[in-house]
């Protein structure tokens, strides 16, 4: 693992401190939200094709299809994650690659679930998985790179568009993409609409279809050629595997997400609202974003009825779709819907019965700042969680309260740029740990971009926004909405949980955080003692405060 | 008389649920240490309460009061030494029956305000009538202590005691619903109606809020703070109907200007009760920090209405 001491360090636009380089790649600093343009004048380009026209591209098993194309050490594969917690593709790929005994791979999923914990965990100890560019890494996976001791790269962690902009110049070179498709037909034409494991969209590999080297797709539903609609077309497909179960319907979609119950995460969702709306966000032809977490589906909940009071029409709307923005859809509230990822059976059903005005679209296109247009900057309301917030502003939403990663990025940075007001939904702490803090432990978002930070005790302005605070001013502010400054809540939090805990830092860099334009925003460092072995944070909590009586 | 549309149930033993308790707009929050909190729990509430009193901040606008345990059990008396202190605005009694429930309470809390230095006769009390006795004493018990600011009904008690059922309509409660807003009133203090306990159902809760409020009740309790709001846009006058006050207020200073005894407003004229009620809307409308339009305001409002209906008023 790359120790700290070994590597020459540059601070970047934000004061975090980046290597310059490592393992001989130069890493470009963290400039600006919009500073820094593309390096490369030309996209990657992938390998040409070849196919007869008495070919059909179906193969019996997924050893055969890596056979075909030529699976070997070292290659870099890649995996969608649309099937979220019900995926079955990427642990099938693991085992077939473990059992013909191919090592060294670099792994690059768009996300990881904890499905897949036990398949990368294990290919990671005996040598399958040399590196990952993630995506994102949860549960003990998050544990395991945030040990440092069995990978000995840094791991890559990307927002949504980051991670196609990092295809689309070649910075990941994906040899072969394994798509999960709930449809296809016999040369490949792939889509998510139809099939047992229907998940709406398979879009996050939309860039890996384009780019990688080989794509093999993986269905359980292989239908009669051609196959409607042409999601992803036969022109990318290299073959086509078909097997009994790619995915566990029940899990790939939510029935029913709900609402959260807890008073204070209510109150924030509606303080959110009413923020937006105080500042006259919430008006004809808006468009907003809110995802799937108990306080964004509050959030839309509040602004379907605000919006309904007031009588707008929001022109379009984009998710993380649940039913909740599917309702806005089906009485009008909002004209058009954009699918990036479909939550919940709600959302797939109406993908398929709504093509007109409920579309997906390639992430790229959603988010990628080195493309030639992306919906996130045409967003005017979008609302973020994070698991700290500190006093420039600056977000962190991927490691926890005590170093260790443990969130995806997502579309966070991506739409913190893109929207016209960005809205930071948190609660002042999480039981001991303040959200709040004067420092955050990892940069992801940066302050630039984060314009309201809406809590249970009050409401902080990013001064940045003068336009906003004047917006304010000439507004009534309802009694029970407290506008205050982060450095009162930053107060407030350390009074309520005493203070912040630094976390256990060790000394060698385990994740390098990447901002969407590519320039490296904040490092991870492993966190020490190594807890991936100790397993629970608890355990050290007890023996502290057994060395503290003693 | 302060403002009290929404009042709070918290859990007196709940330590996660009493410091965000002030957040959520209400006008009073009662820390409970009756229903909500077992018997093995009497003790540890107790404390909890009484520490947080001291150490947390409800904010400025909001009432903070304790259900204590009825003063028929032991722990009445305890709890009241335990949070008569600085912070504490108020004291619901359960189950009060006769007139010497409230007298009792209100001796011991000016015993504890003078042996702690604290102001004779801030704290508050407000009897909870929860069975029949109580009701038929209404009166009585309305009358007794200079501390008492409102009467309130206990439906789920009282229910039980008459031998009744609880219903969407209220047909168990509603006769004792009429007697304790009537006691109180003649008593001129306020009457706060009782929970609505499906906090699932807010459209049940705004019907019953609305029953209650054009009753004459001058609040509701609620037992999650997602009902505090509901009941707030029951109980706050529309902008339509301040505009109304104002114009009433504004006819009256003209017609005191002129001199003239009967007051007109368009082809109305204003007698007495609709005075009252216009001057109870603005009270309200106030406290509850509502837009009240200034009289140039309101006269510009109305030189438009009458530009784009063409003339004409009311």
């Amino acid at each position: 693992m790359v120790k700290i001491s070994d590597v020459e360090w540059v601070e970047n636009s934000l004061g975090r401190k980046v290597p310059r380089s490592i393992d001989g790649v130069e890493l470009i600093p963290y400039k600006g939200p919009f500073a820094h343009r593309p390096v490369k004048d030309h996209k990657y380009g992938p390998k040409l094709g070849y196919v007869a026209s008495e070919e059909n591209e179906v193969v019996k098993t997924l050893g055969e299809a890596m056979e075909k194309i030529g699976l070997k050490d070292g290659m870099t594969i890649s995996f969608h994650h649309h099937f979220r917690n019900g995926d079955h593709v990427m642990n099938m790929v693991l085992a077939e690659i473990e059992r013909k005994g191919i090592k060294d791979l670099i792994l690059a999923p768009s996300s990881t679930f904890p499905c897949q914990e036990e398949a990368i965990i294990r290919c990671i100890m005996n040598g399958t998985i040399k590196k990952v560019e993630g995506g994102s890494a949860r549960g003990e996976f998050g544990r395991l790179v945030s040990s440092g001791r069995y990978l000995n790269q840094p791991m890559r962690i990307r927002s949504h568009g980051g991670r196609v902009r990092a295809i689309e110049a070649g910075d990941i070179h994906v040899d072969v993409a394994f798509i999960g498709a709930p449809s296809a037909d016999e040369l490949g034409n792939l889509n998510a609409i139809n099939g047992p494991s229907a998940c709406g969209t398979i879009n996050f590999a939309y860039a890996d279809a384009h780019f990688a080297d080989h794509v093999i797709a993986v269905t359980d539903h292989l239908v009669e050629y051609p196959n409607f609609p042409m999601s992803i077309g036969q022109e990318l497909v290299d073959y086509v595997v078909v097997v009994d179960k790619i995915g566990d319907p029940n899990k790939i979609a939510s029935g029913e997400l709900r609402i959260t119950n807890s008073p204070t995460r209510l109150k924030i969702a509606k303080d959110a609202m009413r923020i937006a709306d105080l500042l006259g966000y919430v008006k004809e032809g808006m468009s907003f974003q809110a995802g799937a977490g108990g306080i964004s589906l509050a959030f839309t909940e509040f602004l379907h009825q605000r919006m309904k009071e007031k009588g707008v029409k929001a022109a379009w709307a984009q998710g993380g779709t649940t039913k909740f923005l599917v309702e806005m859809l089906l009485d009008g509230t909002v004209k058009k819907l954009i699918t990036g990822q479909a939550f919940d059976v709600a959302a797939i059903h109406n993908m398929k019965e709504n093509p007109k005005i409920h579309v997906d679209l390639p992430i790229g296109a959603y988010a990628n700042i080195h493309g030639r247009g992306c919906t996130v900057n045409k967003l005017d309301i979008v609302v973020l969680g994070a698991t700290e917030v500190d006093l420039d502003y600056n977000v962190n939403s991927v490691t926890m309260s005590n170093g260790i990663i443990a969130e995806p990025v997502g579309g966070h940075s991506d739409t913190a740029a893109g929207a016209s007001l960005t809205i930071l939904t948190v609660p002042l702490f999480r039981g001991r740990y303040p959200v709040v803090v004067d420092r955050v432990n990892t940069v992801v978002t940066p302050g630039e971009n984060i314009d309201v930070v809406v809590t249970e005790r009050g409401i902080a302005m990013n001064p940045r926004r003068i336009d906003l605070l004047e917006k304010l001013a000439s507004v009534k502010i309802p009694r029970d909405m407290k506008i205050t400054t982060i450095e009162d809540l930053q107060r407030q939090a350390y009074e309520i949980t005493q203070t912040k805990v630094e976390p256990n830092w060790g000394d060698e860099i385990v994740a390098l955080i990447e901002y969407r334009d590519g320039t490296i925003i904040d490092v991870v460092r492993n966190v020490e003692p190594r807890y991936y072995d100790d397993a629970v944070f608890a355990e050290k909590e007890e023996k502290d405060v057994e060395r503290r009586e003693n | 008389m302060r403002l009290r549309r929404s009042r709070l149930y918290v859990p007196g033993n709940n330590p996660k649920m009493i410091p965000p308790a002030g957040l959520y707009g209400a006008d009073v929050i009662s820390l409970d240490l009756e229903d909500s909190v077992p018997l093995e729990y009497k003790t540890d509430a107790r404390m909890l309460v009484s520490e947080a009193l001291k150490v947390i901040d409800f904010g400025p606008a909001t009432e903070v009061t304790v259900r204590i345990n009825p003063m028929s059990t032991p722990y009445g008396k305890w709890d009241i030494k335990q949070i008569v202190s600085e912070k504490l605005h108020g004291i619901y009694i359960p189950k009060v029956e006769s007139r010497e429930d409230v007298i009792q309470v209100d001796d011991i809390v000016t015993d504890l305000e003078e042996k702690k230095g604290l102001p004779i006769g801030r704290i508050k009390l407000f009897a909870t009538l929860e069975t029949a006795k109580g009701i038929i004493n209404a009166y009585d018990i309305a009358r007794c202590s200079k501390r008492l600011e409102a009467l309130t009904i206990g439906g789920e008690d009282l229910t039980a005691d008459l031998g009744g059922e609880r219903s969407s309509t209220g047909t168990a409660i509603n006769t004792a619903r009429s007697m304790v807003l009537l006691a109180a009133k003649a008593a001129g203090i306020q009457a706060i109606d009782t929970v609505y306990s499906d906090f699932g159902d807010p459209e049940g809760l705004r019907k019953e809020t609305e029953m209650i409020k054009t009753m004459g009740y001058d609040g509701k309790a609620c037992i999650h703070p997602s009902q505090v709001e509901i009941i707030h846009s029951v109980f706050d006058p529309t902008p339509e109907q301040i505009l109304y006050a104002v114009r009433v207020k504004m006819a009256i200073e003209e017609a005191k200007k002129k001199g003239s005894g009967a007051v007109a407003l368009g082809a109305k004229m204003i007698d007495r009760p609709i005075v009252l009620k216009a001057e109870r809307v603005l009270e309200i409308a106030k406290m509850a920090d509502l837009d009240i339009p200034s009289p140039e305001e309101v006269t510009e409002m109305m030189q438009q209405k009458a530009k784009k209906s063409g003339g004409g008023d009311d």
